[in-house]
């Protein structure tokens, strides 16, 4: 079954993007697809590459790029939503350049795109699950 | 593309966290994608429709205004939870006037908010191929 | 539908409403917090005659997380994530009471 994800909180503060994460890991490892993670609200944060994690404890960011989540086409299928992101300075180098930002912190597994993207996912996919505060 | 039952299920109130905002901004695009769209008011997400929203006090934008333009965009099917609104001591009465004109009725203005009881909640919810909550 | 529900309903009301909102056939999964409803004495009459019914589960981890796992309430079914998906699976449309 095609399932996608939608996460509304940021890693580490909610539970929510772990719970996600394990339920990921689980639809993947019982033979299912994961079409697209969208990361909304607060949970665009859960893209950035600059999170810095105590070492006894779980790294969500690179939890999430070792699912290796990717369409046919290679692009990676965690997707960060635009509006949300650049409201929270999350930025990949395209959009810092876009607006004169001299950085960017998208890390490489996920990318910036719009809200279309959600809409599209509840569409193509057989089952949307949402995992927010 | 194929037509999918999307709800949008809102249950919080406007401005002290950006979930109702964001959800319209969700609304917004959806509109663009020709799917069968409802809205749900439950809990403190009936604020978000009350009439007479006045932000001018705390730097924030009034984003109440917005749902006005839904209708153009055939997104006019608005319920609210009655029990919601009992129990806030709100009524139908308090909620903005949101319309729609129906061009199958010579564009007659017609209502796009439904106050509805949460049993009628369930039955429109279970008919749904996706729920979005925020 | 499956229903999830993610809140202490002693610190919020999302358990309420949605069982408020619940048709005959769905069921609710409670995870992370919602799983404080579980034990026994969160126990809401409607959570525990949904839960004879067979219609009420919870996360395995999350119980265990929180040190609850003795004061599960009767009927109550546990799953894992891989049963969380199934019942994503066997569902139908899932709306998340968050």
């Amino acid at each position: 079954m095609k399932i996608s994800i939608q996460i509304n909180e940021g890693p580490y503060q909610h539970q929510a993007s772990d719970t996600a994460y394990q339920f990921a890991k689980a639809a993947i490892a019982k033979g299912h697809e994961i079409f697209r993670v969208f990361f909304y609200h607060d949970g665009v944060d859960n893209a950035s590459r600059f999170t810095v994690p105590p070492q006894d404890d779980r790294n969500v960011v690179n939890n999430w790029a070792s699912l290796d989540i990717k369409n046919a086409d290679g692009e990676p299928e965690l997707v960060v939503c635009v509006a949300a992101a650049l409201r929270r300075g999350m930025l990949d180098e395209g959009e810092a350049d876009k607006n004169g930002i001299d950085g960017n912190n998208i890390h490489p597994a996920f990318r910036i795109s719009g809200l279309g993207q959600l809409i599209e996912a509840g569409i193509q996919s057989d089952r949307l699950v949402v995992f927010g505060d | 593309m194929s037509t999918k039952k999307f709800m949008y299920l809102n249950r919080r109130a406007p401005y002290g966290t950006v979930y109702a905002l964001e959800s319209l901004e969700v609304v917004l695009i959806a509109a663009a994608f020709d799917q069968d769209v409802s809205l749900a008011f439950m809990d403190d997400g009936v604020y978000q429709l009350v009439e007479g929203q006045n932000t001018d006090g705390i730097g924030m934008k009034n984003f109440s205004k917005t749902f006005h333009a839904l209708g153009d965009y055939d997104i006019n099917q608005f319920f609210v939870s009655a029990e919601s609104l009992t129990e806030r001591g709100l009524s139908a009465d308090d909620l903005m006037p949101l319309v729609w004109e129906d061009e199958d009725d010579d564009w007659a203005e017609k209502p796009s908010v439904k106050v509805v009881s949460n049993v009628e909640l369930s039955k429109l919810m279970s008919e749904q191929d996706v729920c979005l909550s925020f | 539908m499956l229903h999830t529900v993610n809140k202490s309903s002693f610190e919020r009301n999302s358990l309420q409403s949605c069982l408020n909102a619940i048709d005959d056939s769905s069921v609710i999964l409670l995870i992370e917090d919602g799983v404080i409803s579980a034990a026994n004495n969160a126990n809401s009459s409607m959570l525990a005659e949904l839960a004879t019914q067979g219609r009420v589960f919870a996360l395995q981890g999350d119980i265990d997380a929180r040190g609850i796992s003795s004061k599960v309430a009767d009927n109550i079914k546990l799953v894992d994530y891989a049963g969380f998906v199934d019942l994503v699976v066997e569902h139908g449309t899932a709306v998340s009471w968050v």
